[in-house]
């Protein structure tokens, strides 16, 4: 049964070879020293070196990492506040409807967050660049925060917060000791989605980011314009290559907060 | 003062519904009203209503239909063959794992796959076919759009096939349905609603694919999105730029009722 391969391995592998082929393309002709996309000359570091001397392109990633790390934390704390407000609203209707405003912003297309955003900080007076880039970024992640607590919340029993309040625990004592440990692999989930989602973006912040400030993605996409030029692809082997630190990073943290939250983590 | 407390978590999460999901759509709505020139007027609705913007928004249409089905057609065996291989999440992982890298990344390395000497056109050669023009064609922006979206229209309907009942597959068998008839009456209905979740995560960011238009269809292609990025960045006119993006919000809409769960209807 190992030595054949039977179609729906043989269908399986097709889409995974399709699935790659376009990220290992890039990877591979990184290290071109032709110059293309095509015909691969020679080995080289060039095109490596011309990304890490290049200052401005040094001051966009840094730039994009700090929008990333900001939002994502600052998202986080707002998405928490947001899920335990669902979570402790009585009224079944207000929950329903709090819940359908949470998911407009998932839902909408990029385009159209990107241009109410702009007409929003256009008459709110805000500046565009850096602050507007950061607002918009923390508004699309706050959603996908609430959605990956709020299961947690609800996966709590309600006795253990009476329980911990019957014992004289104060509001803050319930909410720090009970209830933010249980929702930590929650909150965990939607920092990392949040930092993704800000990674990710390019829409809305192609529509907010104004002309001083950029971002890795709008980069990207006006380097792209130009056509192709290698220092691209060499930048995008050292994104994927982040990226696959974060995934692992994101891995291991996961696994942890099951092993120490054995009640929390279902699986 | 146990209700006060509860209600503090209340004031910057409804702050933040008011200010960035309130407000946006009212601006959006509010604009659409004004013409270039900041009078306020029906005519960007009037202009809509021309044959130009009408072909526009079907071809939009069109094409995002294209893409959905294209990629259900592709993911649902997808998702089907992971959830009988071996070591699953696995599998699952290296599914999502391209969804993690920058999408305009992805489009830049269809650029060289899809260039006069790329990758493409050299399969092309050697197959006989000989080299073609296929970048900036309707087929070159189909195919990445399918390409990025895969992975979004796989997971939720692997998530369903993984909830399904083995037992009811098991039982159909034993009633003597056969393999086809078990898929279609038993599989594919209890799956409905990942196929669902599937084509609304696909076709409504289809709409709106302005990036890949530019860069890979070369502006051959024009949906709604790209006409909303054109509207609001390149010539300024906001009032043109909200009308269109209120039928997308309109659009929107309708396909998230139609995609809903109508578990009340059946």
């Amino acid at each position: 049964m190992k030595r054949k391969i039977k179609w729906p391995h043989l269908y399986l592998i097709i889409v995974f070879i399709i699935l790659y082929t376009p990220i290992f393309y890039l990877l591979f002709y990184s290290f071109n020293s032709g110059g293309t996309m095509h015909d691969f000359e020679g080995f080289t570091l060039e095109w490596y070196k011309e990304v890490f001397q290049d200052t401005r392109l040094l001051i966009i990633v840094l730039n994009t990492l700090i929008i990333a790390l900001l939002s994502a934390l600052i998202s986080t704390i707002l998405g928490v506040m947001g899920a335990l407000a669902i979570y402790y609203v009585k009224k079944r209707q207000v929950k329903n409807a709090l819940l359908t405003f949470n998911n407009v912003l998932i839902v909408s297309p990029d385009v159209i967050i990107g241009a109410s955003f702009l007409i929003l900080f256009t008459m709110a007076g805000i500046k565009l660049g850096f602050t507007s880039v950061l607002l918009s970024h923390i508004a699309f992640s706050v959603p996908i925060v609430v959605l990956m607590v709020l299961p947690k919340l609800q996966e709590m029993s309600p006795t253990l917060i009476d329980a911990a309040r019957d014992l004289g625990a104060s509001q803050w004592d319930v909410l720090t000791k009970v209830i933010l440990p249980f929702i930590t692999p929650g909150i965990f989930a939607g920092f990392f989605m949040a930092l993704t989602y800000s990674l990710d973006d390019f829409a809305v912040t192609f529509f907010v980011t104004g002309n001083g400030f950029s971002t890795l993605s709008v980069e990207i996409y006006s380097r792209a314009r130009q056509g192709i030029s290698l220092s691209v692809n060499a930048l995008s082997t050292l994104i994927f290559l982040f990226t696959i630190l974060l995934v692992i990073g994101y891995y291991f943290v996961s696994q942890r907060n099951n092993r120490l939250n054995g009640m929390g983590g279902r699986k | 003062m146990r209700s006060n407390v509860r209600n503090l978590y209340l004031i910057p999460y409804a702050l933040w519904i008011v200010l960035f999901v309130v407000a946006p759509i009212f601006l959006i709505l509010y604009y659409s009203f004004f013409d270039i020139e900041g009078n306020l007027t029906l005519a960007n609705y009037k202009k809509f209503f021309t044959p130009v913007y009408l072909k526009m928004a079907l071809s939009s249409f069109w094409y995002a239909f294209l893409i959905t089905a294209f990629s259900l057609l592709i993911a649902y065996p997808t998702a089907y063959l992971l959830t009988k291989t071996k070591h699953k999440q696995l599998w699952l992982l290296l599914i999502i794992l391209p969804t993690w890298i920058n999408l305009l990344l992805k489009a830049y390395a269809f650029l060289g796959i899809f260039g006069t000497y790329g990758l493409a056109n050299a399969i092309l050669e050697t197959i006989g076919i000989g080299s073609k023009q296929i970048l900036f064609t309707d087929f070159s922006f189909v195919f990445v759009s399918v390409y990025i979206f895969i992975p979004f229209m796989i997971l939720p309907i692997y998530n369903s096939l993984e909830q399904l009942n083995p037992s009811l597959v098991d039982a159909a068998r034993d009633l003597g349905a056969s393999a086809w008839t078990t898929f279609r009456r038993v599989v594919f209905p209890l799956t409905l609603d990942g196929v669902k979740a599937g084509c609304q995560a696909v076709f409504i960011p289809a709409l709106s694919l302005f990036m890949l238009t530019r860069l890979i269809a070369g502006n051959r292609v024009i949906t709604l999105g790209t006409a909303v990025e054109q509207h609001f960045l390149v010539t300024q006119d906001w009032g043109m730029g909200a009308t269109i993006a209120v039928f997308l919000i309109i659009a929107m809409a309708v396909i998230m009722s139609l995609t809903g769960n109508r578990r009340g209807k059946v």
